[in-house]
């Protein structure tokens, strides 16, 4: 117990050391000292505007995006009780790309506000259907089901996303590096309009989690637990709806974190999802603050969507996971 | 008696199949941007008196629809084989990294280095697919191979491979760009004689050497200790056969790119047609492929003219609620 609040402490620690790493440095690296001063002394210079307008907006964005995807990877692994699940199995991902690539086709570009809006219905749609197929019949929402439904529904968003770039060059221009998942262009007006999602969500599935961690032990053991399942799997799927739309909304489709940061929780700290939880939100925001720096500097002089960077690092986690599975 | 009727039933099954794919031959060869009266075609085909479409049938259309039929065989006899060795109804040939592993060589060939030939791009195209599944193989391998392990690790290395194909995507000229994303939705516009018989041999070769295998797979899909207490050597069977299922999906993806969802819906409807015998279910497998290759191909091309969709994406939107349909039929089963 005592070890584990200290974990958290120190990750802590860690998110706040990327959070400032993640404001001071870029094409023009800013001190720490002038990162302070720049809440503390406003002057006007160029340094504190880029803080303030720039850096910070796309820091705290890239925090609480971390968290979001994290959490919703864990839930969704736990009530999937399949490792290899993330939240963008639920479709969100898909979804919101169909929404605004097909708004951008029939409409053109109207204004951030329009699209972010777009994107969340969109993403919350995908969610329904696939909840929807994954749960009908009389065995109700099984994980299977869910995975299969999943994987079908993505498949046909995708594909009809990329029939629609096919016949139109400007929208392909304009939505690859959304599509690819990126933090460039948040900014704080874009958070104001998403962060009751964000906040739903994340106290949601703290107070559910110990609810959560029954469900993962599998259906007729938390039945037994005294447990409704149905009405869990429903609130569960909905925190991760919440979260996972709302962060396709503010930051495209970023992949991977969902899936690798409960993997390193679980190994840090064992398989209770009262912690897990804690734990990969503050892992999820280090690692995208991290991913995010990358991002910058990896390819010069254009910068790199995050879900690239994420993408990279993650898929060669994801076939050591794999390795070690099956007898 | 009753082995009697299963074979007799086979027969008509599969005779209906091949008067349905004859059937959809010639409306691709009729169908199109004009029309071509039924009379015409025997005429060019048959080569009796020169018609005035000649050159749009046996150099356009005929050829087309024909590459189409093979793409469609090859990827529906691969996935039949991968699910028959994975045990796993929701393997195709995209899973174990194949369609990934073409579509990044091809795609960094068709943008990074566009001076190059699109002649090469099958070739590269098979030679990533390959490469692909070998390190899949190689990377699922620990003392022996699983069948979950080598589509998990299939998974990942899509993935990695996407990830690259997006960093791609997101960095270069959109002109290039928008040539890989056609490229990677599969189509058959504008293949030749030449794609066909590029493509014909792989068919012929490794069709038959399926079939001769399919006794084999039969017994794989008892399970590998089952199998192992009947005599069988399991890991050199599914690494013919996985050999076999790879070689012909990356042929396949080589010369029309990557068209999803055939690997999976091709086998299901031939199961539910002629049951689970491998020998059975490969034929109507590969029938059943081509057909639908064909058809989306005739889809695309007629539905909205001038304008083509690739028949990639007709696959995609007949597939999808096909599957669900299956998920309803399953909705029962926990």
């Amino acid at each position: 117990m005592r070890n584990r609040i200290i974990g958290i402490i120190i990750l802590s620690f860690v998110v706040v050391l990327c959070f400032v790493a993640s404001i001071s440095v870029g094409k023009t690296t800013i001190p720490p000292s002038e990162v302070i001063g720049a809440f503390n002394a406003f002057d006007g210079s160029r340094e504190h505007l880029i803080i303030r307008t720039v850096r910070l907006p796309r820091a705290i964005i890239a925090v609480l995006v971390g968290c979001a995807l994290s959490i919703a990877g864990s839930v969704m692994q736990a009530i999937s009780r399949n490792p290899l699940s993330g939240p963008e199995i639920l479709g969100s991902n898909n979804g919101a790309a169909l929404f605004m690539v097909v708004s951008l086709f029939l409409f053109g570009y109207t204004s951030a506000h329009v699209q972010l809006w777009v994107a969340l219905i969109g993403a919350g749609l995908a969610c329904l259907v696939v909840y929807g197929l994954g749960s009908f019949g009389r065995s109700g929402l099984t994980s299977i089901k869910l995975i299969l439904a999943g994987a079908t529904i993505n498949l046909l968003l995708a594909s009809i996303v990329q029939g629609v770039l096919i016949f139109s060059e400007q929208s392909l221009d304009e939505m690859r590096f959304w599509l690819a998942g990126s933090l460039t262009g948040g900014s704080m007006e874009m958070l104001q309009q998403v962060w009751p999602f964000l906040a739903a969500g994340l106290i949601g599935s703290l107070l559910l989690s110990r609810q959560i961690n029954m469900l993962s032990l599998g259906d007729e053991v938390a039945q037994g637990l005294g447990l409704r399942i149905g009405w869990m799997k429903t609130g569960s799927l909905l925190i991760i709806m919440c979260l996972s739309g709302a962060s396709v909304a503010i930051a495209g489709p970023i992949g991977f974190i969902g899936l690798v940061i409960p993997h390193i929780a679980r190994f840090l700290i064992g398989i209770d999802y009262r912690w897990i939880i804690p734990y990969s939100a503050l892992l999820g925001a280090s690692l995208l603050l991290a991913a995010d720096i990358g991002a910058r500097f990896l390819y010069p002089p254009q910068e790199l969507p995050a879900g690239v960077v994420t993408a990279l690092a993650g898929a060669p986690f994801l076939i050591y996971l794999a390795q070690r599975r099956g007898r | 008696m009753l082995l009697q009727l299963a074979a007799k039933r086979f027969i008509v099954i599969m005779m209906f199949l091949a008067i349905a794919n004859l059937v959809v031959l010639v409306l691709s060869v009729m169908w199109g941007e004009y029309a071509v009266p039924l009379n015409d075609i025997w005429r060019a085909l048959f080569g009796y008196g020169r018609s005035e479409h000649q050159f749009v049938i046996s150099e356009l259309r005929l050829p087309r629809a024909l590459v189409a039929f093979l793409v469609g065989c090859g990827l529906a006899l691969s996935g039949a084989i991968l699910q028959g060795i994975t045990r796993n109804p929701m393997a195709s040939p995209g899973v174990i990294g194949i369609n990934a592993g073409a579509a990044l060589m091809a795609v960094t060939i068709i943008i990074v280095l566009p001076a190059i030939p699109n002649a090469v791009l099958p070739f590269v195209a098979f030679l990533g697919a390959l490469l692909a599944a070998s390190i899949t193989y190689v990377l699922a391998w620990r003392r022996g191979l699983s069948p979950l392990r080598l589509l998990l690790v299939g998974v990942g290395i899509s993935a990695a491979a996407n990830a690259y194909i997006t960093f791609l995507l997101t960095t270069r000229q959109i002109e290039h760009v928008k040539q890989a994303l056609l490229w990677m939705t599969g189509s058959a516009y504008g293949r030749s004689w030449e794609h066909f018989w590029s493509l014909l041999p792989w068919l012929l070769i490794l069709f038959p050497t399926a079939l001769v295998m399919s006794r084999k797979l039969d017994i794989l899909q008892l399970g590998d200790e089952l199998a192992i207490g009947l005599g069988a050597r399991v890991e050199r069977y599914r690494g013919v056969l996985l050999l076999i299922s790879v070689s012909l999906a990356g042929a396949a993806v080589a010369m029309a790119g990557t068209i999803g969802f055939v690997g999976l819906m091709g086998p299901h409807i031939a199961r539910q047609l002629v049951g689970n015998s491998s020998r059975k279910l490969l034929t109507a497998s590969a029938f059943i492929g081509g057909m639908i290759v064909m058809l989306a191909d005739l889809i695309g091309r007629t539905i909205f003219p001038p304008i083509e969709i690739p028949c990639g994406i007709i696959t995609a939107i007949v597939g999808a609620p096909y599957l669900i349909y299956l998920l309803y039929r399953n909705r029962n089963k926990p």
